[in-house]
């Protein structure tokens, strides 16, 4: 395996590592619900894509990467939709954002 | 290179855990469900290429489509009260 594409994949990898663990800081440290769903969001797709794209490149031109692509795009293409579906069901279960009405502050909750 | 990867993906997995359990509303415990789903696809992907077994791969592609179906049948449910009859306003509107 070519050093270069080693190399990349190991910062692809902990790259997306870091990502993802950020995108879960955000999952807890987010005062309401939407902003927590942007949060997760980060997880979801720079995480997620990039840990693929560097398990991509260790496995080279192969199956496995047909499959590894096919999971990407599974994600790129569910996941929005998952989200949006639940700001929905939210919003019809009166689940109001924090900042509904800017003017006044948002007590911290 | 992998495990380290593995143990990132076990700390978002615990993060996000604590949400589920802290969630106040229960769309926090959903999202929360989702998104150990899709750290739980990437575990398994990455677990495939540490054991280097690249059975894993096609687990975590049956996984990714199970829990985007599951979530989808949860907050249907949470929204309109039931699985049963799509035609019923819910008592929400």
């Amino acid at each position: 395996m070519s050093v270069a594409a080693d190399m990349l994949s190991w910062a692809c990898l902990l790259a997306g590592g870091a990502f993802c663990i950020i995108g879960a800081v955000g999952l807890l440290r987010m005062p309401d619900l939407y902003t927590r769903m942007h949060a997760a969001s980060v997880t979801d797709t720079l995480g997620a894509g990039l840990i693929l794209v560097g398990l991509m490149f260790q496995a080279g031109l192969s199956q496995v990467t047909g499959k590894l692509l096919v999971i990407l795009v599974l994600l790129l293409f569910t996941n929005p939709a998952a989200t949006h579906a639940l700001a929905k069901a939210a919003l019809a279960r009166k689940v109001r954002p924090l900042l509904e009405n800017p003017g006044e502050a948002p007590s911290k909750s | 290179m992998f495990a380290v990867t593995a143990l990132a993906l076990l700390v978002t997995l615990a993060l996000a855990l604590v949400r589920a359990l802290r969630g106040p509303t229960v769309f926090d415990r959903v999202l929360a469900a989702n998104s150990i789903g899709t750290v739980a696809v990437l575990l398994l992907s990455v677990i495939g290429f540490l054991g280097g077994r690249p059975e894993f791969l096609d687990l975590a592609i049956v996984y990714a489509l199970l829990n985007v179906v599951g979530t989808i049948a949860v907050l249907k449910f949470f929204e309109f009260g039931s699985l049963g009859d799509p035609l019923e306003k819910p008592e929400g509107e």
